[in-house]
């Protein structure tokens, strides 16, 4: 056994730890992944990546650019199809879900895109709207959407922007407005695709405490896709290192941060 | 709506003004509207306006879907519960297969219009006399395929657009390439389904 097996199997068994005390802490895993593969004619993305997110908890899941990371998150939600493997959230497994018990479930899962993806044709209200249309169940018989739409833009500190297309906004307001439109459901779990991306390290340490005081308030289940370290290391509870399609290493920043692996270290050196 | 009737004016114009001399040299300047109204109404005027749309509606529909795809506008769609398909693909098939004939009826009137305005000036023949003559001429045998084929041609419009857009592949360059062959295949499909409508046509109406 190698230095760089030994230094992954370490981090791997402080993992399985903290897993198992997470498990016993907080409660249940609201996201299991077991065996996922996916790939891509000859490109094999994901060869069997595990991962289990537990209420309440903040994981990040970082690896290199083209790694999976957002085919796995995709895999998640329905929006892409593994070629083999499990998965569950909420206890439901995704591949035996017709379309309405996904749309259904997916009213509990936020998910904010690496590009904001707001709707170009909307105006900031209308965007946020939007997803109010299909879960009028979920929200109760609201006449007015006006309250709502105004809390979820308050909770991002853009209220006064309602009115506004997208295309009248900066970058970094975008990925907030995206972030008000990922809470309106008040969702159970939010998935981040990378939110820091492509934003100014001011704009980026903005959003980063926007995504912990939102995980304060509403106590969801965060789910993080990033390359950016810094990202990680002030939100992470845990962390997943994907690195050819499978978890490579697994811990703490701290636990992760001072692994000796080649790999490992590769993430973390500035 | 206004590319339309600019086209069909000028189309009205031009194939009067080209026919006349021909017409007059056989003697049979008369048939002036029975030859611009029938050719209008089956075949050219849904085919040209059919064209038209291909050209501006299929690419802005390939463009916009493209556009979304690109920027995970449809994925943020599916992920919050509204199919995007019914959305956006079925309503805009819905619209171009529907509004594509009645383009087809205003952009035949106003090429019947622009004809009958240089018999006018050049024949002296009324504009009373002129859609008199062109209306006596046509039957339910021109007027029924003509606007049976519109809808298909609509419908073909906006089914290449929306296919192209909402596959398109990654990457701006892929909502060039899906804008692009939008238009192209739109404006064949849009003559192999008349080819199709003619030849069936021909087994109900005699032509």
């Amino acid at each position: 056994m190698n230095s760089e097996q030994m230094g992954r199997n370490t981090s791997i068994t402080q993992t399985q730890k903290k897993q198992n005390s997470l498990a016993t802490s907080n409660g249940k895993a609201v996201i299991r992944m077991y065996d996922v593969h996916k790939s891509f004619g000859e490109n094999h993305v994901l060869n069997g990546f595990n991962m289990e997110l537990y209420e309440g908890e903040n994981l990040v899941v970082m690896g290199k650019s083209g790694s999976g990371k957002s085919v796995m998150i995709k895999c998640l939600v329905g929006l892409m199809a593994p070629d083999s493997g499990y998965i569950e959230v909420m206890g439901k497994e995704i591949s035996t879900l017709d379309r309405q018990t996904l749309d259904e479930l997916r009213s509990d899962i936020g998910f904010l895109f690496q590009g904001s993806a707001l709707y170009d044709s909307m105006t900031v209200r209308e965007n946020l709207e939007f997803p109010m249309r299909r879960h009028k169940e979920k929200l109760g018989a609201v006449s007015d959407t006006t309250p709502q739409v105004l809390e979820a833009l308050e909770n991002v500190g853009l209220a006064h922007t309602m009115h506004l297309m997208p295309a009248e906004l900066s970058g970094g307001m975008k990925r907030r407005i995206a972030l008000a439109r990922t809470l309106i459901l008040k969702p159970k779990i939010i998935l981040y695709d990378e939110p820091t991306s492509g934003l100014d390290p001011i704009t980026a340490k903005e959003i980063i405490e926007l995504m912990r005081s939102i995980q304060n308030k509403y106590g969801t289940s965060s789910l993080i896709i990033t390359h950016d370290v810094d990202c990680a290391r002030v939100i992470s509870e845990r962390m997943i290192l994907l690195v050819d399609g499978i978890n490579y290493a697994e811990g703490s920043y701290s636990q992760l941060s001072a692994s000796k692996d080649a790999k490992v270290e590769a993430f973390f050196k500035k | 709506m206004v590319l339309v009737g600019v086209t069909g004016f000028i189309i009205g114009l031009v194939l009067t003004l080209q026919s006349r001399p021909t017409l007059i040299e056989f003697g049979a300047v008369s048939w002036m509207p029975n030859m611009v109204g029938i050719s209008l109404v089956r075949e050219i005027g849904p085919v040209i306006t059919a064209l038209i749309c291909a050209g501006r509606i299929a690419s802005g529909i390939g463009a916009e879907l493209g556009s979304m795809r690109v920027t995970e506008q449809i994925d943020a769609m599916e992920v919050s519960g509204t199919n995007p398909f019914k959305y956006l693909v079925v309503t805009r098939i819905l619209a171009t297969t529907l509004m594509l004939p009645l383009l087809v009826v205003f952009g035949d009137l106003i090429a019947l219009y622009g004809s009958a305005l240089v018999e006018n000036i050049k024949g002296q023949v009324s504009f009373q006399l002129y859609f008199n003559t062109v209306f006596d001429a046509l039957s339910f045998g021109d007027l029924v395929p003509a606007t049976i084929k519109s809808f298909f041609f609509g419908f073909v419009i906006g089914l290449v657009g929306c296919f192209k857009g909402y596959y398109s592949k990654k990457g701006t360059a892929g909502v060039g390439v899906a804008a692009n062959t939008a238009v192209v295949m739109a404006s064949l499909l849009v003559f192999v389904v008349d080819f199709i409508a003619v030849f069936v046509s021909d087994i109900f109406y005699e032509l």
